[in-house]
């Protein structure tokens, strides 16, 4: 009789550490390793289905929660593929707006990711520190669009409102302290024995096999592929601003760390430039038939009324055709494919989101190794179930 | 709106190297707000990826994305849409492959490891199999679940036969 040499066990979809609904099945040599196969789609609700169903306006909340933690971003992407498709340019108060609250989208995104990574190693003070910071965030999202989570600003043509009064003054004291918290989480991390030992050299994943994988966002650039969609693509005018791409280079737990690390202090760079060039101005596309009349002229002028009650009652037509429209969230390469048969509903809207992309190279990373680092190379890939699930 | 200046697909560098090695796998091309998308014939597509990415002049060694789109009504019913980028020369392309229903469309798999999830998601939202792949199940719905939810024939709301099973009473 041959002895069994390997165990099976589940880990998750419970488990806190898989960052919500992640199922593992582990095949184990004792603590080490031999097989891991992910299941997921626990958190499916057919968004793709649903944004057939409903007029592009109508979308964008359903963005939001795809990627819970960086709602802009989402918002971001999709808008883009719609303005695209109906091959309008926004305003530029619109664009920096859209700058500044996406790049503070990374970094509260990012924020998340460092606390929990960290708790999931075993640092717990740093969580408690990431969410004091983000907590700053939140607000700021609160100020601008009333909701702290599934905020929904952007919209197609331009933003839902303009800025709050106060909102510069609350950006610029986030702007100023945050370096010196950044550097607090680092005294904490970066040169911590333990926590080296915990990640440097666990999960390596070469640059071939990253690309071969579809890897994007940091996580890519942590194997030394400085692919950053900001800089080769750019989009909302990211090639006015002065900033630089992270770069690693073991591609290891450690690398991925030191470049979202890297990144939180080149958003705020981008913030702090976003608001000394704040241009005055319209904040959406001055076209009736895309972005409602202001709600005073609905109220005096029949053809502004007109206007109102047809794009609550129908919606806009976008032209025949398809586009794709990629753009670096805070996880990697977010895209959006849309395909339009020329009615006021998206026909198709696929959502290449990172983290479903991402999470498929975690087999790859954690095969051989222990399952203590499992726990740190889940937390390093930084994904959100509900968007590898969409 | 419809104003802005499309690029001549013909002229794309990739078109014409594409045209030119491998003639009979270009079936047509089209631009839409400077986007190129070539449409491929569904048994070229393996070698027609292959030779993009290997390419020196062309290098498309990423692939972004791979999803379908159902043209209920249309023959052959889906496309499968291929969204390719070259890091090097920072250029994207789209590649597509109709297939009928019922039909089964080559696996990209042995070009790109990517391409496994994508290609089950397709085969779980489309029921587009996809041959050559190594583990073809579903992927974000339930195993044993009837149907194919991305289908345009498939209900917005719950599934009929989900509430057949158990919520007969009413």
């Amino acid at each position: 009789m041959t002895e069994a040499r390997t165990m099976t066990i589940n880990m998750g979809p419970q488990h806190p550490s898989t960052h919500g609904v992640l199922r593992l099945v582990l095949e184990l040599d004792g603590e080490i390793v031999v097989r891991c196969t992910p299941h997921i789609g626990y958190l499916h609700t057919g968004m793709e289905k649903i944004a057939e169903s409903k007029r592009y306006q109508q979308v964008i909340p359903i963005t939001d929660r795809m990627d819970y933690l960086a709602p802009l971003s989402n918002n971001l992407a999709y808008v883009l593929a719609v303005e695209k498709l109906l091959g309008i340019e926004i305003p530029p108060r619109a664009r920096v707006i859209r700058v500044m609250l996406t790049e503070l989208t990374r970094i509260g995104s990012h924020l998340v990711w460092l606390g929990t990574h960290a708790i999931d190693i075993g640092a717990m003070s740093v969580f408690l520190y990431a969410f004091r910071e983000r907590e700053q965030i939140l607000d700021i999202y609160e100020q601008v669009a009333g909701a702290r989570m599934m905020s929904s600003y952007f919209r197609v043509g331009g933003l839902f409102a303009d800025l709050p009064e106060g909102f510069e003054k609350t950006v610029r004291s986030f702007v100023t302290t945050f370096p010196d918290r950044l550097a607090e989480y680092e005294d904490l991390l970066t040169r911590n024995p333990i926590w080296i030992q915990r990640t440097k050299g666990v999960g390596v994943i070469k640059p071939e096999d990253a690309i071969d994988l579809g890897l994007s966002g940091p996580n890519l650039r942590a194997c030394g592929v400085p692919w950053d969609i900001r800089k080769s693509n750019p989009y909302s005018g990211y090639e006015q601003y002065t900033f630089e791409a992270s770069k690693g280079s073991h591609g290891d737990v450690y690398d991925r760390y030191l470049c979202r690390i890297f990144e939180m202090r080149q958003s705020v760079t981008i913030v702090r430039q976003a608001l000394e060039r704040l241009p005055d101005g319209p904040i959406a596309v001055q076209d009736p038939k895309l972005t409602p009349p202001p709600k005073p002229m609905v109220k005096q002028s029949m053809e502004a009324l007109i206007h109102h009650f047809l794009l609550w009652s129908e919606g806009f037509r976008a032209p025949a055709g398809e586009v794709y429209q990629s753009i670096e969230s805070p996880r990697g390469e977010y895209g959006v494919y849309l395909v339009s048969d020329g009615s006021n509903k998206p026909y198709r809207v696929h959502f290449r989101t990172p983290s479903f992309v991402n999470l498929q190279s975690l087999p790859r990373m954690v095969e051989g190794r222990l399952v203590a680092d499992l726990v740190a190379i889940i937390g390093s890939i930084d994904i959100v179930l509900g968007e590898v699930d969409r | 709106m419809d104003k802005l200046k499309e690029a001549e697909p013909e002229e794309h560098v990739t078109v014409r190297t594409l045209r030119e090695r491998l003639p009979d796998a270009v079936l047509s091309t089209k631009s839409f707000r400077n986007e190129i998308t070539i449409l491929v014939r569904a048994g070229d597509i393996v070698r027609a990826c292959r030779y993009l990415k290997e390419d020196p002049d062309l290098r498309y060694e990423f692939l972004s994305d791979l999803t379908a789109v159902d043209r209920l009504g249309e023959h052959p019913r889906f496309d499968l849409v291929y969204h390719l980028y070259s890091l090097q020369f920072k250029r994207r392309i789209r590649l597509k492959v109709q297939v009928e229903e019922g039909e089964m469309a080559p696996s990209v798999t042995s070009v790109w490891s990517t391409a496994n999830w994508h290609e089950r998601e397709v085969f779980d939202m489309f029921g587009i199999g996809c041959e050559g792949h190594p583990d073809l199940r579903r992927i974000l719905m339930p195993e044993g679940w009837e149907g194919h939810p991305l289908r345009k024939d498939y209900p917005v709301q719950a599934s009929p036969k989900w509430w057949e099973e158990g919520g007969k009473s009413d």
